[in-house]
């Protein structure tokens, strides 16, 4: 019975590289859907906010950023993003980017252009207290309700990634990357063949140490980065138009 | 307060199939008991066990507390080999440290 077992999973993730072949080779997508995924409080509305006002408008929030875990409770959907490397970089992004390998890079950077719509999801968790929120000072009849809409939230974001070709996994440089649910995203993107960047996000905070992160991940691609100070976002730009176009 | 440790062979959660698992697991952290699970959950059962989590925190139970090795993986990626995974109520278990080969864990009783 569990070779059964075995030899189905092994099926399903031979079916995913071969879905992800497939993709690369005939059936290229024309809008990639981009999943900001973490666990709370981890930046991801913040992240997702900055993509919008560098590549859509300065002035459109996709959503809150608060220090209360929890904030984004539904995954919010922004389509028709276009990470154009060759117009916005070079006007917006960091003063130094482009310095190293000039000639090689702006070529590479003309070509680069990317349709996304980016998901940005409620924040991965194993637990919701609503004690934890009243610490935040709300009321515990809010807290309760700030939970039940948070353990939904979770429930949603899960199921996103049944609709996802890309996942940015956001992860805190100030806190222990080696967690379950850090550990369980990967494992899920590994076995569905879905590529996956993840960022060490909170790089402008003195106690970040993203090479914990990279430590913790060897296998995959590693960017640092500062959502909230727009510090490296360049280089997490043109990973995402490498990796998901 | 007694903490009750469950382990559990690799042979009978073979045995069952991946929703009965699911819920054999939940049920016994429920009771407030840890769940040791030899050969360890895949990662998509325990995103699973995450959403089915969810569906049942109330004010009493918050949720799970989960740590696994990370699965070893074979030839071309194609079979991966899950090793262990423990999974206890938030309450009661939490994860203090965890390396490549070893997990410390607090257990509390309240």
């Amino acid at each position: 019975m569990s070779l059964g077992k075995e030899e189905m999973n092994s099926r399903k993730r031979r079916k995913g590289i071969l879905a992800r072949l497939l993709r690369a080779l005939v059936f290229k997508r024309e809008t990639a859907k981009i999943g900001i995924y973490g666990p709370p409080n981890a930046g991801k509305t913040t992240l997702t906010n900055r993509i919008i006002h560098t590549f859509v408008n300065e002035y459109e929030d996709i959503g809150e950023a608060t220090a209360i875990p929890h904030e984004t409770r539904r995954a919010v959907r922004r389509g028709g993003l276009v990470i154009d490397m060759k117009t916005k970089l070079l006007q917006n992004l960091s003063p130094n980017f482009g310095l190293k390998s000039k000639s090689k890079s702006k070529s590479r950077r003309e070509k680069a252009k990317l349709k996304l719509d980016v998901v940005d999801t409620p924040g991965l968790a194993t637990k919701i207290d609503f004690h934890d929120f009243m610490a935040y000072g709300l009321e515990e009849e809010e807290a309760k309700r700030r939970a039940k809409e948070a353990t939904e939230g979770v429930i949603e974001a899960i199921k996103w990634l049944d609709d996802i070709d890309g996942v940015v996994l956001l992860m805190d440089s100030t806190e222990d990357p080696y967690t379950q649910t850090n550990i369980v995203i990967i494992g899920n993107m590994e076995a569905r063949g879905t590529p996956i960047i993840i960022a060490a996000n909170k790089v402008d905070l003195p106690d970040a140490t993203p090479q914990r992160i990279i430590n913790a991940f060897p296998q995959h691609t590693v960017i640092s980065i500062s959502a909230l100070k727009g510090d490296n976002m360049a280089e997490l730009y043109e990973e995402m138009v490498r990796r998901f176009k | 307060m007694e903490i009750k440790m469950d382990l559990i062979s690799e042979d009978k959660i073979n045995s069952m199939g991946s929703r009965e698992k699911l819920r054999f697991v939940l049920d016994g952290v429920k009771s407030g008991n840890i769940v040791i699970v030899e050969g360890g959950l895949t990662s998509e059962e325990q995103m699973k066990l995450i959403e089915l989590t969810m569906t049942e925190v109330s004010d009493d139970f918050p949720g799970i507390e989960m740590s696994g090795y990370p699965t070893k993986k074979g030839f071309l990626n194609l079979r991966r080999k899950t090793r262990l995974t423990a999974i206890g109520p938030a309450k009661t278990m939490r994860t203090i440290k965890k390396e490549k080969d070893s997990i410390s864990a607090i257990i509390s009783a309240i």
